[in-house]
Order: C-alpha cells, then sequence, then structure tokens
C-alpha cells in the first residue's frame, strides 16, 4: 500500500471531526472518498498532509509513519494536494504559481514543465498574468499542473469539479485519467458520475468514520448504498460524466 | 527658487531616512502583517551599538555593519523567542511586542547609559556643497543615495527572486505554500531578521543627522514608521519609499510655512491617502494571515 490510515481521529478546536477514519490506498490508480457533505471527507485529506494533524491512529506512506511531520515535510516525501479552493495564489502570475511548485532545476524538471504544457495549453497562454484573472475551469488546471511539475507520487485532490462547468468538468475527467499515468491518486468528489467514470476503488465516510469500502464499479451497481451513505436517489446519469 | 529647492532637498532626505526606518517595518508589518511594537527599540539598538562601534574604531563602515549586526541577532532572538509564537493573533502580538519594548529598551539603558550621547557625521560625509546659492548637504545625498539602493534592492528581491515569491506567496496563503513543500516558518523568520536589520540600519543612518542618540528615538521614530507603511500600502516596499518621501516633504514645507503643523501634517496626510485609497497607495487587496 502507497498509503495507509488506522483508526485515524481528529480534533478541530472542541469538535471531534474523525472518529475512525481506515484506509488503505493502494499504488496506481485513484481511490475515491465519498460521503455526504460534513462527513469529514476535507479533514481526511488535511490530516494526511498534516494540516490538520491527528490526535489518534496512525498513518504510513509507503510504509513509513507520517504522523505529526509539518506539511512541508509531508509534501517534500512526494505528496501532493489539491484544495477545494484550488490554492491558487491570485496575486501571483501563473508562472509564478508554477515556478513556485518546483523543487528542482534538473532536465527532468524541464521536461515536466512541457509535458504541462502540453496538456494545458490555456496555461501556456496566460503565464504572465495575473492567476487571480483565470477562470474557475483555469484555476483548476493551475492547481493541478503545479502538482505535476515535481515526482509527486500520492496525489490528494479535494473537491475538483466543484463549482465547475458541465463541459469543464468533462475536460477534468480526461485530466484526472491522464493524471493516473503518472500517479496515485486519491479524489473527494461529491460528483457521483465523476467519481465513477475516474475512480478504481472507494470508501464511504459517514459522520467521521469509514463506513464501506471496495471496487467503485460495484458501488455503481449498489443502489442501496448509494442511496443510504451518498443521498442518491436518482439514477447518476449512467455514469456519463455532466 | 533656491529655499524651494532647498525645502525639496531637506524633504527628500528626511523621506529616505523615514524610509530607512520604515523599510523594516515594511517587510514585519506591511507584508507579515505582524504588529511589532518592539520595532522602534530594535532601531535603537542598531542606533546606540552603531556610534559606539564608531566610537572605538572612528569607521562609519564598521558601525554600520556593526549595527546591523546587532539589529540581527536581536530580530532573531525576538522572532525565536517570542514572535514566532504569536504569528496570526494581532491582540498578541501587540502585547508580546509591547513587552518586548520595554525589556530592550530597559537592557539598551542598562548596556549604554539613559544618557544623550552625541555623534557627528563621518569626515567623508561631513559638510556640503554650494550650488550657486543652493546648499546641499553631503549626508543628505549620503542618506538619499542609502535610502534608494534600499528601496530597489528591496524591490527586485521581493519581484524578481524565488525568496520574495515564497514571501509574496506566504502572505497570501501560509498553508497552501507549505503544501508546495516549503518551510514558511523559517522563510519569515528570514524576513523577520531582515526586517531587524534594516531598522537598524535605519537607526545608525539617522544617528548622525540628529547629532546624537537618545532614549527616546526608538519609540518617537517607531509611530512615524508605521504611518509610512500605512501611507505607502500594507505589502508595497516601493510604496512605503514613497510614502516616506511623502512625509518628508510635506514635513519640510509645512515647516516652512506653517512649522507648528510639521508633525500634525504627517496623521493628516495618512487621513488623506487612506480616504482616497484606503488599501494605502500602492496596497495589496488581498488579506495576511502570518
Amino acid at each position: 500500500m502507497i498509503l495507509s490510515l488506522a483508526a485515524v481521529e481528529t480534533f478541530i478546536g472542541q469538535f471531534h471531526i474523525l472518529q475512525d477514519i481506515n484506509l488503505e490506498v493502494p499504488e496506481g490508480g485513484v481511490t475515491v472518498i465519498l460521503g455526504r457533505n460534513g462527513a469529514g471527507k476535507t479533514t481526511t485529506l488535511r490530516t494526511i498532509m498534516g494540516l490538520t494533524p491527528p490526535s489518534r491512529g496512525s498513518i504510513t506512506y509507503r510504509g513509513k509513519s507520517i504522523k505529526g511531520l509539518p506539511p512541508y515535510a509531508i509534501a517534500r516525501k512526494g505528496i501532493g494536494f489539491i484544495p477545494e479552493d484550488q490554492g491558487i495564489f491570485t496575486d501571483l502570475t501563473v508562472e509564478e504559481n508554477l515556478l513556485l511548485s518546483t523543487r528542482k532545476k534538473d532536465d527532468e524538471t524541464k521536461s515536466r514543465w512541457h509535458m504541462v504544457m502540453d496538456i494545458f495549453p490555456d496555461l501556456k497562454e496566460k503565464l504572465k498574468q495575473k492567476s487571480g484573472g483565470l477562470s474557475g475551469g483555469q484555476k483548476q488546471m493551475l492547481a493541478i499542473a503545479r502538482t505535476l511539475l515535481n515526482d509527486n507520487q500520492l496525489l490528494l485532490i479535494d473537491e475538483p469539479s466543484k463549482g465547475l462547468a458541465p463541459i469543464v468538468v468533462a475536460r477534468l475527467a480526461d485530466v484526472i485519467r491522464e493524471l493516473k499515468k503518472h500517479t496515485t491518486v486519491v479524489l473527494v468528489e461529491q460528483n457521483f458520475a465523476l467519481a465513477l467514470a475516474v475512480g478504481e476503488r472507494y470508501i464511504i465516510i459517514d459522520d467521521g468514520s469509514t463506513v464501506k469500502s471496495g471496487v467503485m464499479s460495484e458501488l455503481g451497481k449498489n443502489k442501496e448504498l448509494q442511496r443510504r451513505y451518498l443521498g442518491i436517489t436518482a439514477p447518476s446519469h449512467g455514469g456519463k460524466v455532466v | 527658487m533656491d529655499t524651494f529647492v532647498n525645502l525639496t532637498l531637506n524633504g527628500l532626505a528626511t523621506g529616505m531616512m523615514i524610509f530607512l526606518v520604515a523599510s523594516g517595518l515594511s517587510l514585519i508589518f506591511g507584508l507579515m502583517g505582524v504588529l511589532n511594537f518592539a520595532h522602534g527599540s530594535i532601531f535603537m539598538a542598531g542606533a546606540y551599538s552603531g556610534v559606539w562601534a564608531y566610537s572605538k574604531t572612528q569607521s562609519f563602515t564598521l558601525a554600520l555593519l556593526a549595527g546591523m549586526a546587532v539589529g540581527i541577532v536581536v530580530g532573531y532572538l525576538a522572532e525565536l523567542t517570542t514572535v514566532r509564537r504569536v504569528y496570526g493573533k494581532p491582540v498578541a502580538q501587540v502585547l508580546i511586542t509591547t513587552g518586548l519594548m520595554l525589556v530592550l529598551n530597559e537592557v539598551l539603558k542598562a548596556v549604554f547609559g539613559p544618557n544623550i550621547i552625541a555623534v557627528s557625521v563621518p569626515p567623508l560625509l561631513a559638510g556640503s556643497w554650494d550650488l550657486g546659492g543652493i546648499i546641499i548637504v553631503k549626508y543628505r545625498i549620503f542618506t538619499i543615495i542609502v535610502g534608494l539602493v534600499v528601496a530597489v534592492a528591496g524591490h527586485f528581491i521581493l519581484t524578481r527572486t524565488r525568496i520574495g515569491m515564497i514571501v509574496r506567496a506566504g502572505v497570501q496563503n501560509q498553508e497552501m505554500v507549505q503544501v508546495l513543500a516549503i518551510n514558511i516558518r523559517r522563510t519569515f523568520s528570514l524576513v523577520f531578521v531582515s526586517g531587524a536589520a534594516l531598522a537598524a540600519l535605519g537607526g545608525i543612518m539617522m544617528a548622525p543627522a540628529l547629532g546624537a542618540v537618545n532614549p527616546n528615538m526608538g519609540l518617537e521614530n517607531q509611530m512615524l514608521a508605521f504611518i509610512v507603511v500605512v501611507i505607502g500600502g500594507m505589502g508595497s516596499f516601493v510604496g512605503s519609499a514613497l510614502g516616506g518621501i511623502l512625509v518628508g516633504l510635506a514635513g519640510a514645507y509645512t515647516a516652512w510655512v506653517f512649522p507648528e503643523a510639521s508633525l500634525a501634517v504627517n496623521v493628516i496626510l495618512m487621513a488623506i491617502v487612506l480616504l482616497l485609497k484606503p488599501n494605502g497607495l500602492f496596497g495589496m487587496g488581498g488579506g495576511r494571515n502570518a
């Protein structure tokens, strides 16, 4: 397993947000974290990243504990994080946002830069612009592009489709499929159609605890589970990303 | 006309002197958002130690280096022991840095004594040039040059280097900078220490212009520095330089026309700028969270 969480508990102030999170992420592919609003999905990603450190339990990355490490040290181990609000530095240019995330100046980074420019041609045209002027979709692409500039072996992505137009969500699905070729992805997603389209495995979190996990295609067929934990009663667009 | 040119040169020199005091605060308060009420004490530590070094070596270069070295040490210790614990907590910053100011002021009195210590302008920079009735004081020109060098260098570092990029990003979103594998705490410590070094530089530069150092100079100049940073705009190094020049010029012209109002004009200037541009002349609109 590339990432394992066992009996993780996290408090935010006096609130016991995560009560019993157990998560096994194998190398490669996309593991989707699902659950209702307020279930603890975002806090799970922030806890892995060290932004809201856990009070109990264990978090191991490639067999070594990362619990208690500061976020920058966790990131240096090869874990990238894209928060729900994308975390773009709007006062900086697109180019500066990208440069800031590069950790080396070697040939590999240069080739990654060219790869990113090929995947996101929109960004190439806007390198000198302040990133605050980008559209929501472009900001999301910039956030993903930043993580691709380094040799990140695990990407944590929090609700990338939130607030995006359907056509941009379809493009996002393509990008996540591209990401799978380079890295392991843990994706928090409310858009079930998108989750179904890109995910291989899932875990469901409810009230701060892991309640189910398994193969995504099976969840796609299990309407009872969808209704019970995700509140999905209508057909999920037949798995079509819209 | 001669009077106008003289007043303008005096105002520019005073403005640059104020900017040198405010430049460190521009980093610490303007960029990082840390309300450092001990800034004037660090400025004074630089002034006193620089004057002491000058009296021992007769070298103004060594005095500048000694003053800045003391500023770096005091800044480093202040950040390590107190300021680091109150990042993001403005009320705690006011309380703890006020306490730090009182402690530093007493330490300076204990080390250098409570009396005024006279200091003269270094011989190389003493005197003036007479250009057809326009008297140009050499030390003022030196001050303008040093101020410009600091302003340009500071602006260059903040806008053209990786460390500057990290600082600007950290001001906007500390958490996200850490997620990009950057130790933002270390960067902010460096910024705080740099600000302290600039405060100390301001202190030793101002000492010969005043002709003496005294135990009240820190507090007197600290308020002026806050005014300059607010006028220039939070987070803008060039804004602080322009703010310093505006305050210097306004003070010089007002002192000629209506001397009693030369101090009040700074506050009036700040009020006018804030009414017209609430973020200051070059202020960044974004929030800061240090």
